[in-house]
């Protein structure tokens, strides 16, 4: 390689590396920013030119924001309600997505391209009639509004990512299964499951980050202070202290904290996942 | 067998089925008809036709201003977030070092739950004592009141929506990773340059998943809540009321569910518009490898 061209290769390489970083910078900002505010005493956090050393390092700030409100119940309320999504959730969409791609029967097409118009229709065009309905069965302030409807295929987008993964196990497995005498059901359970964890966990990862995020279905649902889930609660929590910023930062670092960690330990499915839903089927 | 398949196929499929007959075919007709009564919370609700429709669009200037500042919103925050999505992934797309690094750097911020988003966004927007303010002065910039202006609410906004664009990026970099090599080298054989591979190789390999990322960004940020309701307020001046939150206001706050599902039914059919006609431009803009169009 000539010297020019190898000069001009080391420059973009740096100019690209330079990018990234102020990219990277840019991005990080926000964390850094609410990591830094949570450990400050209320006053240092308006000093400007803003300052980037907690001194002194509030570190309280956490047990007094988290005990302010009751945190605790909040986090209880959102983990039975996490559980009894995700059960849902991985049975019935595995057993959906099952029946959509391994086995043939007529309509089985047609119907799951009708199905799949769901993820068109927004939550909100949806939720004032079934709230009427759960209104009407005495479902209001009770965990259920939330739950059920989960046990109900899980939401098409999990059984279209789950079929897309499906299609790419071989059939050969399924046939010489029925060859020895196999039922549909051991079919799924012995070869297809078995082989699924990594697409049948990337479905959990992404139900615990909804359920863990939503704000509309709790705020309309629950309206007793006991029954709220950890976002609710510090959505309220905001308007309560709004003075108090090093409290709501506190807050905050810890409703982020899960989903951070989560993502770090299953990061290799999270990207998988991500690039099986990118895929057209 | 086939008998066997039939019987299995069915039952294992019934809950999915029955889900989406209970949880969107079944409410989707229903709020349809609710649109036409004067449902609310308390009292019987009662037939009066098209008088709903009627309100929002000769009357309620809030839901016309509401329609306008939604258009707005979704369309800067897709353009904006593809965009950015679309660059950074082409960034990372190159063979260098720390590349997870960088990645997970750039897809955080995707899963920050919304509340705490909401918290810290409202801090950085501050206009006295947030630090995009105290940036803007560091480059001799003047300060701007951010979501407190009129007109500064929506870009503010959007610009926050592009924070959030991780999963955007990691589909477009799945996609870019899939663009077989051999077309790169057939253009620098022909003398090309990163120009033209970019313009004739990545550009057309991507509008599949362009399309992808059109659609389903097109139908999340209709459906954008949490900022109108934990930041603004749907203000100043409603410039910032984005729809799904005014059908919240009519629904749960005034308890207006017949106005609110007729509200609701025009957002479906927006949505509903929007997705059509970009399916149907698709084919002549998103290539399909074997010259197949769908």
């Amino acid at each position: 390689m000539n010297p020019i061209k190898k000069n001009s290769k080391v420059i973009s390489k740096i100019i690209i590396y330079l990018i990234l970083l102020v990219a990277s910078v840019s991005f990080l900002l926000p964390f850094i920013w609410l990591v830094r505010s949570s450990f400050m005493d209320i006053g240092q956090i308006f000093i400007l030119p803003p300052e980037w050393i907690p001194r002194p390092f509030r570190w309280q700030n956490y047990p007094e924001a988290l005990t302010a409100v009751p945190f605790g119940r909040y986090a209880l309320n959102t983990i039975t309600i996490l559980i009894f999504v995700e059960a849902g959730v991985i049975i019935t969409s595995t057993m959906s997505a099952f029946a959509f791609s391994r086995l043939r029967w007529k309509g089985r097409d047609k119907i799951f391209s009708v199905l799949l118009t769901s993820l068109m229709v927004p939550y909100v065009v949806t939720l004032i009639p079934t709230f009427l309905l759960w209104k009407a069965l005495g479902g209001i302030n009770t965990f259920l509004p939330l739950t059920v409807p989960a046990w109900f295929g899980g939401g098409m987008f999990n059984v279209f990512l789950l079929r897309q993964f499906f299609l790419t196990i071989p059939y050969e497995l399924d046939e010489a299964a029925y060859l020895d005498g196999a039922t549909p059901l051991q079919v799924l359970w012995k070869v297809i499951i078995p082989l699924s964890k990594p697409a049948i966990l990337t479905v959990a990862i992404f139900t615990f980050m909804s359920v863990w995020n939503d704000l509309l279905g709790p705020i309309v649902y629950l309206n007793d202070p006991d029954k709220y889930t950890l976002a609710v609660g510090l959505a309220t929590f905001v308007g309560m202290y709004t003075g108090q910023w090093n409290y709501l930062m506190a807050a905050s670092t810890v409703m982020i904290l899960p989903p951070i960690i989560l993502f770090f330990i299953g990061q290799k499915f999270f990207v998988q996942g991500i690039t099986l839903t990118g895929l057209k089927g | 067998m086939r008998k066997l398949e039939l019987k299995w196929g069915i039952i294992l499929a019934l809950p999915a089925i029955l889900g989406f007959l209970i949880w969107n075919l079944g409410p989707m007709i229903a709020s349809f008809v609710i649109g036409f009564t004067d449902w609310s919370v308390a009292g019987s609700p009662e037939f009066i036709g098209l008088a709903n429709y009627k309100e929002i669009f000769f009357d309620d200037f809030i839901a016309k201003k509401s329609i306008i500042v939604t258009l707005y919103f979704a369309g800067g925050s897709v353009i904006v977030s593809m965009v950015t999505a679309f660059l950074a992934a082409l960034l990372l797309n190159r063979k260098i070092r720390a590349l997870p690094l960088f990645r997970t750097i750039f897809f955080l911020p995707s899963i920050v739950p919304a509340i705490a988003n909401a918290v810290v966004w409202l801090w950085l927007f501050n206009p006295d004592f947030g630090l995009l303010n105290y940036i803007l002065e560091i480059f001799g910039l003047s300060r701007l009141q951010w979501i407190y202006d009129e007109h500064q609410v929506i870009p503010s906004l959007i610009m926050m929506s592009a924070w959030g664009m991780g999963y955007t990026m990691m589909i477009f970099l799945a996609g870019l990773q899939g663009i077989p090599q051999q077309l790169y080298e057939a253009v620098a054989i022909d003398g090309g340059n990163w120009w033209h591979k970019f313009r004739h190789v990545t550009i057309p390999m991507m509008t599949p998943t362009i399309f992808f990322n059109l659609v389903m960004g097109l139908i999340s940020s209709f459906q954008a809540f949490a900022q109108p309701y934990l930041m603004t307020n749907g203000g100043p001046n409603y410039a910032s009321m984005l729809y799904c939150y005014y059908i919240y206001q009519n629904a749960f706050q005034y308890g207006r569910m017949g106005y609110a599902s007729a509200l609701s039914t025009i957002l479906f059919i927006m949505i509903l518009v929007l997705t059509l006609l970009i399916f149907k431009t698709s084919s002549y803009w998103v290539y399909y490898e074997g010259g197949r169009g769908r």
